[in-house]
């Protein structure tokens, strides 16, 4: 009995790993798209602003004007372009030439010798409030640097009484890919695991060959695991690609055991199956398993998970229904062992809450799938 | 039917007074409506009945794959209500077409299905070699299934539903789009079988002259159940009931309109130069009676009952017959006849098309004179689909000429094309739409504005009685209704041609009938007609055709002259079929014989 | 050719809005991605969990602390007192931030010498991190001030005058629902059009449409105009949305932004035809859709700049059209920007439609078969 169930499921499966092979949509989602989304977002996408357009207005340029200019010059993160005047600036930023504009009036120098408080017009452009934001903290430093050199050069005690030493643990020079990319592997996984099971099952039930194959001795937990097995092991393919090209590629530290990887993407990537074979269960036709798996699993994964966007950020309600995105919690272990390493408080919770939610998705699709047409 | 055919206790499938209802956004289908029947063991038994017979649905019972809503079934003595999963383990099923995984190859779709089963290793080399011996596929087994042709991939079907040697085979329609030679071969297949494992088939077919190869038939129709006997008892039955007619002085189109109409006549269909006739009674008719007053010369002779016959008289007789397919109208601007004149409509000279390096049709001519029905036949895979569409132009020809009323129609002006009417394949209208609307936007396509627009819309509606219907969204219609308005789309704009691409597949024997009463008053007309098709009895209708085989013509003519080709002593009068099997058995004796 | 052109249009429209799944298409997700997008997708941080180690107990730290406890962007989780009781806060993610303040702090800073804050923070996500530095500078920054007023020394020479233009409170949401505009117009316009020919080509009325006297013309117009008005309504109740409930200011004119809007429809169509007729199933063309929009969508300037982005990849948003009109959409809600100003915007996304209009066609009349 034994060896005829081992017969029965490798048959099953070997007929699974011939058809992925020899599908081009298979290999388009499972193999085109994760490389596609790794290099976009390991080299195309960045939160972080370098090389800021910043106009420089001048009024009456002199020492005292070009000290303080002197260090948007200096500074990684600008590139300053002069003008004459401010109308001439704000144009400019209309026109999107420049993000921001340094406007240094007349009197500048003038009120800067008489007991201070000369002021610096600072205009940033806030319809990008995130870029905007970040563009004032970076000027905010420049002012900083001036003052303290300036009350060097004039041999004054410091007027700054209190100074941020800021520490940026895991990340210490804060680049986002380094945030980035381990988050990615959840939504790549969530393509493999959820996206591709759901229309590939659902082709079966579409082209009549899950008819035939139910009427043979090979029970439904024969054919879920046929399906899971084959899927499974993709799906921890893609993992290992993207892990390997966010450590190699893109210079992403791995801090975290590689085992507890492994074992928690073990545990989403079932959780991922379980939602792709419901889906397809339920609709049993490619086309709207495909559009249901998309706005159900891909989209969640991609924005309500805290793969971009904090969920700290979030409204109160949109935060309770994150919970039960299971990407939410795969993106949290992910940043953490990538990042942070073993913290086994942390991640623990996280897993179990994985466990739970792939033994319902998993109980629903078995309970959804029978060995009838009804 | 005999009570003692039913043996319980002898009995391979029996189902007993079961029930099946399907329902779908409120409407509810009844599938199978109190059907008992008995599949015997050790013989072929063919349920048959047109689309929606219910045939699938007793096969999904069968197989434990449905639940009935009331009745029992039990299969090998199993209870497949309660133990589908024993049922599914010891039965053999081939669902009805796909099936298989066309991505894989011949042996792997094998192997697949050995491994369900549990065929040990080493008995699979000799039980490959039987089935390939059987099914003749040996030489393809590297080849991916969606490679193969039609009746290629229902062998490999019926070869994988095989591996497990199941005393009990379940095949849905195994022999749909399949031309007659791999049709013939399948059934030599099943019956070796049967004679070899003494195996129980039982088989399900739209194709009512293949109840003939059956040892028993199940008759169904529309969810119920006609009969179940011998086929023989059934024509038996009809016996000295049908009779030839033939009339030289009159057109054989006007002859069948006027004897369809006389009282006593059950059925009347063109063969060839002749009307076939079946009567009411076992009574030679007088031409008196048939056709409404004296025909010199008119010749009567009595013929051996069909199949076809039996099934025809038996939903007459029902008391349902749908009242659309008693009262089929001929058109009711009944034009004077016209014979087919001199003039050439349809010219194809030379014509080809390749795929890469392979001709899907090669060197292809004929013509076809105005008011003639022509038709084009073939098995799935011959080329006349392509043939059709480049003459449709939806296809470029790669070599040769094609005029249709004059010009090519791919590169014609739109005018041009105005006076061709289309009717695809399946149904080809849009399914969201309603009928109204359909008829609409098909009557703007087709350039018709203003008055002249809803003049012809509403006269589509009367003509095919498609009135009550005009609102109810034309994806929900039964499969005959959806024929005639895809029919009155293809008339919106009065036409000179009509080109109909395999109008009646799926249709019953009756919306068959209607159907082609309508294209004989078309013709009558002066309207040309190009017809596809695979059965091949339809080739009766027609004036003239072409039989094609691997994109080339075979034979060119009348079916009559067809038929006398292949007279022979052991086959005095043989069908269409016989004359298509004998054409292509010639064609490949010529291939080898010029190879060698 | 009017007529018949008009009565594929009104086919078109009923075939998308009697099928209750198009219909879905149309209505389902763009709510749903309104109200999650609008809600969800957003980098203002408020509420930042964050401890204190306050080694100093003094009334200048306590001040100071004060500061932070009372910014709606903060909020206190947690007071420790050692050094091992930051590790464990910050690895839970109990806090984003620890604040430490030395325990020389205020003896420091009566002394006249700087007083030192440190500040530890999760750099998990580098983005929240950035910003949560630059809240905590500017709470210091005004601690500053304040003590350098209070304590009588000479003002700074000069100081900051920080104001940003046209989103004076730097709102998130002000950024990303005119975002919104363009990404779901792009969604379901690409949609629409996309599956529309390989409808009909599995459904097998294409070849029931091309034996009629229409030319592939005006199969294409036909094809394209229901598009362009689904697009155009569902970007409409889109803007209302944001001007309506999310109260984003609408301060330009209809005019670029409609003008902007057309443009942009009629390259989406022509993308969505491209795919349609290269395509021979539905399902093709869903992936298809998938494969263009994914990266489209990401680099199109959507969520994070363009300017960000590697030189290569900033070359390559140029042939991506949502790019332009991410910039129309959010300069006329938020700059009130005029048709002149957006000139540079609207003709490049003329060319990528009629380019791709031009090649569907094309591919329309090749693949007819």
């Amino acid at each position: 009995m034994n060896a005829e169930l081992i017969m029965r499921l490798r048959g099953l499966i070997r007929k699974e790993a011939l058809q992925i092979l020899r599908d081009p949509s298979s290999i388009a989602i499972a193999f085109v798209m994760p490389v596609i989304l790794l290099l976009i977002f390991g080299y195309g996408v960045s939160l972080d602003a370098r090389r800021v357009p910043l106009a420089l207005v001048c009024e009456n340029p002199n020492r005292d004007t070009a000290s303080f200019t002197a260090g948007f010059f200096q500074s990684p993160y600008f590139v300053p372009v002069r003008f004459g005047t401010v109308q001439e600036a704000e144009e400019a930023m209309r026109a999107r030439m420049v993000d921001g504009i340094v406007w240094l009036r007349s009197d500048f120098s003038r009120r800067m010798l008489n007991g201070g408080n000369a002021a610096i017009g600072l205009l940033v452009n806030g319809v990008d409030a995130n870029n905007a934001r970040i563009i004032e903290g970076y000027l905010q430093q420049v002012w900083a640097v001036w003052l303290a050199k300036f009350d060097a050069a004039q041999g004054l005690p410091l007027r700054i009484p209190v100074q941020v030493d800021a520490r940026v643990w895991f990340n210490p020079s804060v680049t986002s890919t380094d945030f980035l990319v381990p988050g990615l592997i959840a939504v790549i996984m969530t393509l493999t695991g959820a996206l591709l099971t759901a229309m590939v099952v659902a082709r079966e039930w579409e082209r009549g060959t899950m008819e035939a194959v139910l009427v043979t001795p090979a029970s439904i937990h024969e054919i879920i695991l046929s399906k899971l097995i084959p899927y499974f092991v993709l799906g921890m393919g893609g993992m290992g690609l993207s892990v390997a090209m966010a450590v190699w590629l893109f210079g992403v530290p791995l801090r975290g055991s590689l085992w507890l990887l492994l074992a928690s993407s073990s545990v989403f990537l079932l959780c991922a199956l379980g939602m792709g074979l419901l889906i397809s269960v339920v609709s049993k036709n490619q086309f709207v398993a495909g559009q249901i798996a998309i706005i159900v699993t891909f989209l969640p994964a991609f924005i309500l998970s805290g793969f971009v966007f904090d969920i700290r950020s979030m409204p109160a309600a949109i935060e309770l229904i994150t919970h039960i995105v299971a990407a939410r919690y795969f993106v949290t272990i992910l940043q953490t062992l990538f990042l942070a390493g073993n913290v086994w408080r942390l991640i623990v919770p996280n897993i179990l809450a994985l466990v739970i939610m792939a033994g319902i998705f998993l109980g629903l699709a078995r309970r959804a799938s029978h060995k009838s047409l009804e | 039917m005999p009570a003692d055919t039913r043996k319980p206790i002898d009995a391979a499938l029996e189902l007993k007074s079961v029930t099946k209802s399907f329902h779908t956004k409120g409407r509810t289908v009844r599938a199978l409506d109190a059907v008992s029947v008995a599949v015997k063991h050790g013989i072929v038994t063919g349920l048959i009945g047109p689309d929606g017979a219910g045939k699938t649905t007793l096969m999904r019972l069968a197989t434990g794959l449905l639940t009935p809503d009331q009745g029992t079934i039990s299969v090998l003595n199993i209870d497949a209500v309660s133990q589908p999963q024993r049922v599914q383990s010891v039965v053999g099923y081939m669902p009805q077409r796909f099936g298989l995984y066309e991505d894989l190859s011949v042996k792997e779709n094998l192997d697949l299905y050995s491994d369900l089963h549990a065929v040990p290793e080493a008995d699979r080399a000799s039980h490959y070699s039987d089935l390939m011996r059987m099914t003749g596929l040996a030489p393809f087994m590297r080849r991916l299934a969606g490679k193969l042709s039609g009746g290629m991939k229902q062998k490999l079907g019926l070869a994988c539903s095989l591996v497990g040697t199941p005393p009990l085979l379940l095949l849905d329609e195994p022999t749909v789009g399949v031309d007659p030679v791999s049709r013939r071969e399948l059934w030599a297949i099943i019956h070796r079988l049967v004679e070899e494992r003494s195996a129980t088939v039982l088989l399900s077919t739209a194709y009512l002259d293949e109840a003939e190869r059956c040892n028993e038939v199940i008759l169904l129709h529309e969810g119920k159940l006609l009969g179940q006997d011998e086929p023989a008892a059934f024509t038996r039955q009809l016996a000295g009931r049908s009779f030839h007619v033939f009339a030289p002085h009159m057109s054989k189109r006007a002859l069948q309109e006027r004897i369809s109409q006389a009282p006593g006549v059950l059925d009347a269909t063109i063969q060839g130069s002749r009307v076939r006739v079946v009567t009411e009674q076992a009574v030679v008719p007088t031409a008196e009676q048939i056709v409404g007053g004296a025909a010199p010369d008119m010749q009567i002779a009595p013929v051996a009952a069909r199949f076809e016959d039996s099934f025809v008289a038996l939903l007459k007789g029902s008391v349902d017959v749908p009242p659309t397919a008693r009262a089929a109208p001929a058109f009711t601007a009944a034009a004077p006849s016209c014979t087919p004149s001199g003039e050439d409509v349809i010219v194809v000279r030379n014509l080809s098309r390749r795929f890469g390096d392979f001709y899907a049709v090669r060197d292809v001519s004929f013509t076809v004179g105005r008011g003639e029905v022509f038709g084009l036949l073939g098995a799935n895979g011959a080329g006349k689909s392509t043939t059709f569409r480049m003459l449709c132009g939806l296809l470029p020809a790669s070599e040769g000429t094609l005029r249709v009323a004059g010009v090519d129609l791919r590169s014609a002006a739109a005018r041009a094309r105005a006076r061709v009417g289309y009717m695809a394949q399946k149904f080809s209208l849009y399914g969201d739409l309603s009928v109204g609307e359909n008829l609409r936007f098909f009557s703007s396509a087709y350039r018709l504005e203003g008055g002249h627009q809803r003049e012809r819309v509403e006269w589509a509606l009367a003509e095919f009685e498609l009135g009550p219907f005009a609102d109810a969204t034309s994806r929900d219609l039964p499969l005959g209704f959806k024929q005639r308005l895809a029919l009155a789309v293809a008339l919106m704009h009065e036409p000179d041609i009509l080109f109909l691409d395999e109008p009646t597949s799926g249709v019953d024997p009756l919306g068959r009938r209607e159907f082609w009463r309508r294209i004989n008053a078309l013709a009558e007309r002066g309207i040309t007609i190009l017809v596809t098709t695979h059965f091949m009895e339809e080739a009766e209708y027609c004036d003239r055709l072409v039989i094609m085989a691997q994109g080339r013509i075979l034979a060119q003519g009348t079916s009559e002259e067809m038929r006398t080709r292949f007279r022979s002593n052991a086959l005095p009068n043989p069908t269409m079929e016989d004359a298509f099997v004998a054409l292509i058995a010639a064609a490949e004796n010529h291939q080898v014989g010029s190879a060698a | 050719m009017l007529h018949q052109i008009f009565a594929l249009v009104v086919k078109e429209l009923l075939a998308i809005l009697k099928d209750v799944k198009s219909r879905m298409v149309l209505i389902g997700p763009p709510i749903i991605q309104l109200v999650v997008f609008g809600y969800a997708a957003t980098y203002d941080l408020n509420h930042v969990p964050f401890a204190v180690y306050n080694e100093d107990r003094s009334q200048p730290s306590r001040d100071l602390v004060a500061r932070f406890a009372e910014a709606p962007a903060f909020q206190e989780v947690a007071v420790i007192h050692s050094d091992v009781d930051v590790a464990p806060l910050i690895d839970k993610r109990k806090a984003l931030m620890v604040l430490h303040i030395d325990r020389r702090f205020s003896r420091d800073l009566l002394g006249g010498v700087p007083g030192h804050v440190q500040l530890i923070m999760d750099g998990r996500n580098s983005n929240t991190a950035l910003l949560v530095m630059g809240y905590a500078n500017a709470i210091v920054t005004d601690f500053n001030t304040w003590w350098a007023a209070r304590s009588g020394g000479d003002k700074p020479p000069a100081t900051l005058d920080i104001r940003s233009r046209f989103n004076q409170n730097l709102q998130s949401q002000w950024f990303i629902v005119p975002g919104i505009v363009a990404l779901l117009t792009q969604v379901v316009t690409l949609l629409v059009t996309a599956l529309s020919v390989a409808r009909e080509r599995e459904a097998g009325t294409f070849d029931q449409l091309l034996v009629t006297p229409m030319r592939p013309i005006d199969i294409l117009l036909g094809k394209s105009i229901p598009g362009l008005l689904i697009g155009s309504v569902e970007a409409t109740f889109i803007i209302a949305a944001g001007v309506l409930w999310f109260g984003v200011p609408l301060r330009g004119g209809f005019v670029p932004l409609y003008l902007g809007l057309f443009l942009f429809l009629g390259s989406v169509i022509g993308i969505g035809l491209m795919i349609s007729s290269l395509s021979v199933t539905q399902q093709q063309a869903l992936l298809g859709t998938f494969l263009f929009m994914v990266p489209s969508i990401i680099l199109s300037g959507f969520a994070t700049p363009i300017a960000n982005m590697p030189p290569l990849i900033q070359d390559i948003t140029y042939l991506n059209p949502m790019r332009y009109f991410l910039v129309v959409v959010r300069g006329v809600f938020l700059e009130g920007a005029s048709t002149r100003s957006l000139t540079p915007q609207y003709w490049p996304m003329l060319i990528i439609g009629l380019a791709t209009l031009a090649i569907a066609g094309w591919l329309f009349r090749r693949r007819l078969y």
